[in-house]
């Protein structure tokens, strides 16, 4: 008995010490590649090619269900409004709806899946050929040629695709009830026009879907690099990348979104 | 312990510092886990111009001491100089700079896959000079010529045989002429004839651009044919060393087993187990 709860309270020791050492090698990598991003914006072309692997082609992806998303929003919107009759406030429910939370939040859900798990494979996979290697061979730091022009990547577009998720949704709401439901298409406009803030609630949507890319793209980096040599380690990476993203992603905009809308 | 004639300068390694050797390595220990040494005692010289293979059975410690000798680790005891600069002392930026004149030909070739052929060979042209893109394309064919694929430029490493991937990974290698080249398993996977071709570049290569050659293989035939010396490694020291003549004669149980292949000897055809028949009488049992 003794013995057991000797072990357990080890086992409880070594799950501490072990995620303090894994947040240590998060923080180190992430200052790594800060302090070696001058060649990516000294040769900005690496990061336009990574911007076109994780931005042009997340697009279709982004597009399609930003439209999805504000079609059901104006759906979902139009039956509970018409209650009270104001369905006139449609317009102003999808754009709020979309610019404060599912614009950020379910485009870094997307980006997650399908740019965050893609950088996590190629980098891990980069590493069990050997590809890595060779480049620190060859007097490269893999960190500046490989990682540095990513991670840019990936922020920068993160905040451009939660932008195109929001006004395709908007479009999407747009279409469902006012053309399809008939609402009025000059209230819709008008009251969104009037209702939604720039600072308050566009650039609070900017800085979040900001530091969701940060987010997304310092985990799936780091599981890539950090991702045993083998087939299983690269398989387990790129899911443990969409699986911590994602919590990262909604636990980080439970409090951004408690910082910025606190109902003043 | 076979000594060499032909090249006086490796008679007692441990005794030599000259400047004729490009890599000296002295008493060189290495561990992960200090119950567990890597490498123990080693002392190796390497002089400039010759090429030279570091042998032994998977596990001995060859590539260890080819990751010592890149930088890539450093010694945990003793001292490894190349070009007569003590890599442990050397700073991030001084180990670059000292891999900036080495190349290593990897053991699948370790070519970037999202790269064509010519991007591959010409990625430390554009990483460390400043050569226009016009004189890089000419120095590019140049090597991809050595190698015979200058007509393969346009090909994506996908596109490629191993043997082809191997080629264009010893061109990319040796694309600012260093002064030293690593070669890790060259020969594993190839067939016959693709590795004919690398055995000859190898030697072929070493002597035109004037550098010296570290081959690790465990392949015999190749490396006897194509080496001025050998040392053998075996449980993380070299047990034996000398001309390849030499290593064919040499009477070492372990050197003998392992350059005529035999499958028991010192080293166990077995895995360690119990008593054979120990054990199936326990699987009669569990029966």
């Amino acid at each position: 008995m003794a013995e057991r709860s000797a072990l357990s309270v080890r086992g409880i020791g070594r799950f501490t010490t072990d995620g303090v050492l894994r947040l240590g090698y998060a923080a180190r990598f992430i200052a790594l590649t800060l302090l070696h991003s001058g060649t990516s914006f000294r040769r900005f072309g690496l990061i336009i090619r990574e911007l076109y692997f994780t931005g042009v082609l997340s697009l279709i992806i982004i597009l399609v269900s930003g439209l999805f998303v504000g079609m059901v929003l104006g759906l979902q919107g139009y039956e509970t409004l018409q209650t009270y009759g104001s369905e006139s406030a449609l317009g102003v429910l999808v754009a709020l709806s979309l610019v404060r939370e599912l614009g950020p939040v379910v485009a870094a859900l997307l980006f997650a899946s399908r740019a965050g798990s893609a950088m996590t494979a190629e980098i891990g996979l980069m590493k069990a050929t050997e590809q890595l290697s060779a480049m620190e061979m060859m007097a490269v730091d893999p960190i500046a040629r490989v990682v540095a022009p990513r991670f840019w990547a990936g922020v920068i577009s993160m905040p451009l695709l939660a932008a195109m998720f929001s006004a395709m949704g908007i479009f999407g709401g747009y279409l469902v009830g006012v053309v399809l439901i008939g609402v009025d298409e000059g209230s819709f406009w008008s009251q969104m026009q009037s209702a939604v803030d720039f600072r308050d609630d566009i650039l609070n949507g900017v800085i979040k879907s900001f530091v969701f890319g940060v987010a997304v793209t310092w985990i799936a980096l780091l599981e890539g690099y950090d991702a045993p040599p083998t087939a299983e380690g690269v398989s387990g990476a790129t899911t443990r990348t969409v699986v911590t993203s994602s919590l990262a992603i909604l636990g980080l905009d439970f409090i951004l979104t408690s910082f910025m809308f606190r109902g003043v | 312990m076979a000594t060499s004639l032909e090249f006086p300068i490796f008679a007692a390694p441990y005794l030599i510092v000259a400047a004729d050797n490009l890599i000296e390595i002295n008493d060189v220990d290495y561990w992960y886990d200090k119950r567990r040494a890597i490498l123990s005692g080693i002392d190796m010289v390497i002089p400039r111009g010759k090429v030279v293979a570091i042998m032994g059975i998977s596990g001995s410690g060859k590539t260890t001491l080819l990751r010592l000798i890149g930088g890539v680790m450093k010694a945990r005891k003793g001292e490894v100089r190349v070009d007569g600069q003590l890599v442990s002392e050397l700073d991030t930026a001084g180990i670059y700079k000292l891999r900036s004149r080495m190349g290593m030909l990897f053991q699948f070739g370790a070519l970037f896959t999202d790269m064509t052929v010519f991007d591959n060979v010409a990625f430390q042209m554009r990483e460390h000079t400043n050569l226009p893109e016009r004189m890089i394309r000419d120095l590019v064919y140049l090597k991809l010529n050595a190698v015979g694929l200058r007509g393969a430029h346009r090909l994506m490493p996908s596109e490629l045989s191993g043997g082809m991937a191997r080629r264009v990974a010893l061109a990319r290698a040796i694309a600012l002429d260093p002064m030293l080249m690593l070669y890790d398993e060259p020969f594993t996977g190839l067939d016959p004839i693709s590795l004919g071709v690398i055995r000859n570049l190898i030697r072929r290569l070493n002597d035109a651009l004037g550098a010296t050659s570290i081959v690790v293989t465990h392949d015999v035939q190749e490396a006897l044919e194509l080496v001025d010396y050998v040392y053998y490694m075996s449980d993380g020291k070299i047990v034996a060393h000398g001309t390849p003549q030499e290593m064919l004669a040499n009477d070492e149980p372990l050197v003998h087993q392992f350059v005529y292949g035999e499958a028991d000897g010192p080293v166990p055809f077995q895995y360690p187990s119990r008593n054979y028949a120990e054990d199936l009488r326990m699987g009669a049992r569990h029966g």
